[in-house]
């Protein structure tokens, strides 16, 4: 059955109500009595370009999967204010645990389209080194990673350190098993951690109905923490309160849970077909919030930029995407001896003994030849 | 030399890891105050604070998911599953994330983590306490997976154990806790992943490992009274199998049997036979015999004497690896 996500009437009436919105789908910005932020012009600017360029890259690397250059992508577009909001609320000490959509996280950590790109073309399942950029790995099995990160945030607590912890999940993952230990551990800890929750409306096909009958950031007072619903299509808004959930973090007054309510404008991976389970309407009212044309009606009205900086902005973007597309063309690898390289750290003797009958089998030449 | 039981010297091995290193930390269920429910922990919050030795919430992948981003985070976390049976919630966990970040970071992530288990059965315990998953763990690539025997095993395997830069799975064969053996603290016995010979034999070779060692040489002694010469292996290291040790026996004897408590269907017992006939084909007299659980679950402990491998039921195997 083809059908809107329809929240249940209480989430509804919550999402009215307690939504933290900063800047109005028209462009307009609008106090809060909780959440502050006034972004000096760079920074806004900054935002924008952010967005326009995490956007375009996307629209590239989906068009690179269709083109057999990729086996996979996992599009972001809608969610380019939660992300980029979260993201470039993080400071560099802070660790982030992504699920395998945050693409625009990665963008603000400096993991550049390229890696990104790398798991989707299947040159590794990484694509980065997760200490350099404090920002792991991509984490496929939904749950999981909220449990390392917690972990993770021990071992900041562990250490005295003043850096907080950023965990990812979605309105699916909220149903895992591992979702709510992360949320017992973080909550008896008081663990520095952030959870932010992009509730994108869609597990690929099943509503966020499927998932739970209350409002999903009213849980996280039931592990007894705050949970806060933000506009998530509202960059400003992400900003505000990912930095004081960061900084509560880091002054050791334990978790928050963050729901950014935001929209999969796209499929869920290139493997999906949403006609078959969603209405154009739907699609067609969250078109309508974009977080990328609000912010461009705000910049542009109070003069932040001109319309010759937003074309520069496009321009970049379209060289960003040209550059993936570039990158992801030529990327080759692993060899198929590498495979043997990194199952342990220590050496063991079957994994010598099966590199050594790959080597046989193969010679030397093919077995270290990139695929 | 001091005697322990083997319970005693893993806590000893636990806490002299502990004093070596202030990375290492514990976590588990009723780990703290309580010492776990088999003492095994026992003291090491008093000595050492409920930072570094922390009860968890009830959860098991919590417990493995936790330990993860403590690892990721430099620290050496060393987890306890209270019981065999309670292992599997965090079954997702240990394939999915703690065997695989190693490979997926591209060698950039190291998690040196061990997670004990007790497990086996022969304490009378009801459901879920009396399980072998050690299969389950050895199949999958990125995890190691030990067992110790003897007090003095069980000394210096958890301390190597915690030593080693990638995961380790250290399974306590729980009947086996309160014996009591001789433990050399001044240097390790081996190597963490190499067998070791219990006995020496000419005529069969039993392979056991964890509590299904001292059966072998209970029945080592009873074939010995009817003039049969039985070498008996103790692997220590169940996943990398110490493959050399074994054929340099087999090649000797001419006759394999393995004894486990685990189910002999997809079990431990039929890599090292196929491994051990691959290797050995032209020195086995026999073909190679498994001795272990059956294919039920574990059942009601009234009847678990039946269910293990025993003396019987492994002279019973021995007379068919000479009938044939």
């Amino acid at each position: 059955m083809v059908r809107a996500a329809k929240a249940t009437r209480e989430e509804s009436a919550a999402a009215d109500e307690d939504l933290v919105q900063l800047l109005t789908p028209s462009g307009e910005r609008v106090a809060h009595a909780a959440y502050a932020l006034e972004p000096t012009d760079d920074e806004a600017r900054g935002l924008f370009r952010d967005m326009v360029i995490i956007r375009r890259v996307d629209v590239e690397a989906t068009s690179l999967q269709r083109q057999g250059q990729l086996a996979l992508w996992a599009p972001l577009r809608g969610q380019e204010a939660a992300q980029i909001g979260a993201g470039r609320a993080l400071e560099p000490d802070d660790f982030c645990f992504p699920g395998y959509r945050e693409h625009g996280i990665a963008w603000c950590r400096g993991i550049t389209p390229e890696q990104s790109a790398r798991s989707f073309r299947q040159v590794t399942n990484g694509g980065w080194d997760p200490y350099a950029y404090n920002y792991a790995d991509p984490s496929i099995v939904i749950g999981n990673n909220m449990l390392n990160a917690v972990g993770y945030a021990m071992g900041v607590q562990h250490d005295g350190a003043e850096s907080a912890v950023m965990a990812c999940t979605g309105d699916g993952g909220m149903s895992q098993g591992d979702v709510a230990e992360a949320f017992v551990w973080a909550s008896v800890f008081q663990a520095p951690i952030v959870f932010l929750l992009q509730n994108n409306h869609w597990a690929i096909s099943e509503p966020t109905d499927r998932q739970t009958r209350i409002p999903l950031y009213k849980r996280a007072e039931g592990f007894g923490f705050p949970g806060v619903r933000v506009d998530g299509n509202d960059v400003f808004a992400m900003l505000a309160v990912t930095r004081a959930a960061l900084a509560r973090a880091r002054e050791g007054s334990g978790p928050t849970l963050i729901e950014a309510f935001t929209y999969r404008m796209g499929a869920h991976t290139t493997s999906d077909d949403p006609t078959r389970y969603r209405v154009d309407e739907e699609v067609e009212e969250w078109t309508r919030r974009d977080p990328i044309e609000r912010l461009r009606r705000h910049l542009l009205a109070t003069k932040v930029a001109d319309e010759g900086w937003i074309a520069s902005v496009d321009e970049e973007a379209e060289t960003q995407a040209r550059a993936l597309r570039e990158a992801v063309v030529e990327m080759r690898g692993p060899t198929p001896i590498s495979i043997f390289d990194h199952v342990y750290a220590e050496p063991h003797p079957l994994v010598d003994e099966e590199r050594a009958q790959m080597l046989e089998l193969l010679g030397a030449e093919e077995a270290g030849s990139p695929k | 030399m001091t005697e322990r039981t083997l319970a005693k010297a893993i806590n000893e091995g636990l806490r002299k890891a502990m004093e070596a290193d202030p990375k290492v930390l514990l976590l588990g269920e009723d780990i703290g105050k309580l010492g776990g429910v088999f003492r095994v922990t026992d003291a090491l919050q008093k000595d050492f604070g409920d930072a570094r030795v922390i009860d968890s919430p009830l959860g098991e992948s919590g417990i493995v998911g936790t330990s993860v981003g403590l690892a990721i985070r430099g620290y050496r976390p060393v987890s306890e599953i209270q019981f065999d049976g309670f292992v599997y919630p965090a079954f997702d966990q240990l394939v999915s994330q703690v065997a695989k970040q190693h490979a997926r970071s591209e060698g950039a992530i190291r998690l040196p983590l061990v997670v004990r288990i007790p497990y086996g059965g022969g304490i009378g315990a009801v459901e879920h306490h009396s399980e072998s998953p050690e299969a389950y763990f050895a199949h999958t690539p990125g995890l190691r997976v030990v067992s110790p025997s003897t007090p003095n095993d069980g000394y210096w395997m958890v301390r190597q154990s915690i030593e080693c830069d990638d995961p380790v799975i250290f399974l306590e064969p729980k009947c086996r806790y309160w014996e009591k053996g001789e433990v050399d603290e001044a240097s390790p016995p081996a190597g963490l992943f190499e067998a070791a010979v219990r006995r020496e034999g000419t005529d069969a070779t039993l392979v056991a490992y964890g509590p299904s060692v001292r059966t072998c040489l209970k029945a080592a002694d009873a074939a010995a009274g009817e003039g049969r010469s039985l070498e008996v292996i103790d692997l220590r290291s169940i996943s990398p199998l110490d493959v050399d040790a074994v054929a340099t026996s087999v090649e000797k004897t001419g006759r394999l049997l393995i004894a486990h408590e685990a189910p002999t269907f997809g079990g431990m017992g039929a890599e090292i036979a196929a491994r051990l006939t691959e290797r050995c084909f032209f020195s086995l007299s026999a073909p190679p015999i498994r001795v272990g659980g059956y294919h039920t679950p574990y059942p009601p402990s009234r009847v678990e004497e039946e269910y293990l491998p025993n003396v019987d039921r492994l002279l019973d195997a021995l007379d068919r690896a000479f009938e044939f």
